[in-house]
């Protein structure tokens, strides 16, 4: 059996973990990443469209681009790669932790390494999560399965495509269907609001005309041998009022609902979870509730913007960097912890050291206009402001709060406040 | 006078533009910096989008290369476009940034490969 050293061991070779890993080797930490897949770069390759790294790279970039940018980035600073390798187990090891690996080419690998940085990523809810009644026919999809099949293998899934929520990814498929001679229908979203960013409603949806019909839900899938309709229906004060029900024919549904990070790993080393991300709980430095394993990227709550997500993979290599210095410690002292409030359905990190700079993530949970995001410690007491506008559930906020706000707080909570 | 609301698509930041249209006169409000006054300028003159698709790879039919327009192609020609590109086989290997299609239909824009393959 084969056997490794490193000092930082990245699991998953997406954006987030090529992003980590150039950081830490550039930082002349021995490191490595090992991923799932055939290749390096995660879901950006089958993202072709363009619009990625502007933040990052100050540049328009589509997926491949971007992941190209970043493996190269990784390459260069010397981290080295196991490909078609799957990690199966994490298990502590003195001051370190034990990789169990079953790689494709050399069988089982045994991966040794100080600090374990988790960047899964996510994958997407389906069908079955939703439980959509009717026929089980072919012809329904996930969104980024379909993004798959028709960017990487140039399979065109139908002729006439029904799209289930109202995603990123799914708009993103709404115009490449079009562009690939598909009707898309009609877009049904749930929500009385869209779950992608304003652009992609924009340049996907209203460039071609296709409808988005809001507080409405599929209520079947009808076929025989493969999908020939979808039937939906508007709720009306939350209640779906099935004498407005609609059928449309179409040969393909695209699910675009929402998606979960990958943490079966995480849960199964230990890794406490937060239950509104499906992510780690996470300190300041990203480190999760197992000392020495951190998390990055979509596998700790998911992101609209792979630039966000370079830039926390950075902040987190940067912590597992000073852990192997030993300058992050197993138990910091002074941690409080950050709570959300009003109108947020998560922020991270979950604790922080009171008195450091701080960068927070936090997603509202509903449409505010004109809002105030508002940091107050435990009595109450109002330690930072910033003005916010059109604030949507689909569009993360970024908010870097100095030091000097959260000092001698003993806990934090950030609320975001109509105005 | 004419008002029209557009979401600016310039960024992810996806801001909302309020576009005055009098005598010729084009008034751009809402924007957060001066890309979203071109871009309404633009859209209500002459709209234009980065075209990304993927093109065949000749004697390999699991092979998609992903390509992009070098600039924002007028939305009239990207159905043409599309044609064309659904139509070329191009022979491997081929680098990222690779030109495809050279200065299409004297636009001056290129189309290029967005991956290495």
């Amino acid at each position: 059996m084969k056997a490794l050293e490193y000092e930082i061991a990245v699991i998953g070779g997406g954006a987030a973990g090529l992003s980590a890993a150039a950081k830490c080797a550039a930082s002349g930490r021995r490191t490595v990443v090992i991923e799932r897949g055939e290749e390096l770069g995660g879901v950006l390759l089958q993202c072709i469209h363009s619009g990625f790294g502007l933040h990052y790279f100050r540049e328009e970039l589509t997926g491949p681009e971007y992941a190209t940018r970043v493996l190269s980035q990784a390459s260069e600073a010397g981290a080295g790669f196991l490909v078609s390798a799957t990690v199966m187990q994490i298990t502590p090891d003195g001051p370190g932790h034990l990789l169990t690996v079953y790689s494709r080419q050399e069988g089982v690998i045994m991966v040794r390494a100080r600090a374990v940085i988790l960047a899964m990523g996510c994958r997407e809810r389906c069908r079955g999560n939703l439980g959509v009644p009717g026929d089980r026919v072919p012809g329904v999809y996930s969104a980024g399965t379909a993004q798959q099949l028709l960017n990487m293998e140039g399979i065109v899934p139908g002729r006439r495509a029904v799209i289930v929520g109202s995603g990123d990814i799914g708009l993103i498929m709404a115009r490449r269907l079009t562009w690939s001679g598909v009707k898309v229908e009609c877009v049904l979203e749930i929500m009385p609001y869209p779950a992608g960013l304003s652009r992609n409603i924009a340049q996907c949806l209203e460039d071609f005309g296709i409808p988005l019909h809001l507080s409405t839900a599929i209520t079947g899938i009808q076929g025989k041998d493969h999908v020939e309709s979808v039937t939906f229906a508007p709720l009306v004060n939350g209640v779906l009022d099935l004498t407005q029900s609609q059928r449309v024919h179409c040969d393909t549904v695209l699910f675009s609902v929402g998606l979960v990070p990958e943490n079966e790993l995480s849960r199964e080393c230990g890794v406490q979870l937060n239950p509104k991300t499906g992510g780690a709980l996470v300190d300041d430095t990203l480190m999760t509730s197992v000392p020495g394993i951190f998390s990055c990227g979509n596998v700790l709550h998911v992101h609209d913007l792979v630039d966000f997500v370079s830039q926390e993979a950075e902040r987190c290599a940067d912590s597992a960097v000073r852990y192997c210095a030993g300058a992050v410690h197993d138990d910091q002292p002074g941690l409080i912890p950050l709570e959300p409030g009003d109108n947020v359905r998560y922020v991270v990190p979950n604790q922080v050291v009171a008195g450091n700079p701080h960068h927070l993530f936090l997603r509202a949970t509903t449409i505010l206009e004109e809002a105030v995001a508002e940091i107050r410690d435990t009595e109450g007491t109002c330690r930072f402001t910033r003005r916010l506008r059109h604030v949507r559930p689909a569009e993360m906020i970024s908010l870097d709060i100095p030091g000097d706000c959260t000092a001698d707080a003993r806990g934090l909570t950030v609320a975001l406040e109509e105005k | 006078m004419k008002t029209l609301q557009k979401i600016c698509i310039c960024c992810p930041t996806g801001c909302h533009l309020t576009i005055q249209l009098a005598d010729g006169n084009i008034e751009v409000t809402g924007n957060r910096c001066p890309r979203g006054d071109n871009y309404a300028r633009q859209e209500i003159n002459d709209p234009r989008r980065i075209v990304t698709a993927t093109v065949a790879a000749a004697g390999n039919p699991h092979c998609r290369i992903p390509v992009k327009s070098s600039e924002p192609l007028p939305c009239a020609m990207i159905p043409a476009l599309l044609e064309e590109l659904y139509a070329m086989q191009v022979s491997l290997p081929v680098a990222m940034g690779q030109i495809l299609l050279k200065d299409y239909c004297q636009t001056g824009i290129d189309i290029i490969a967005t991956r290495a393959r």
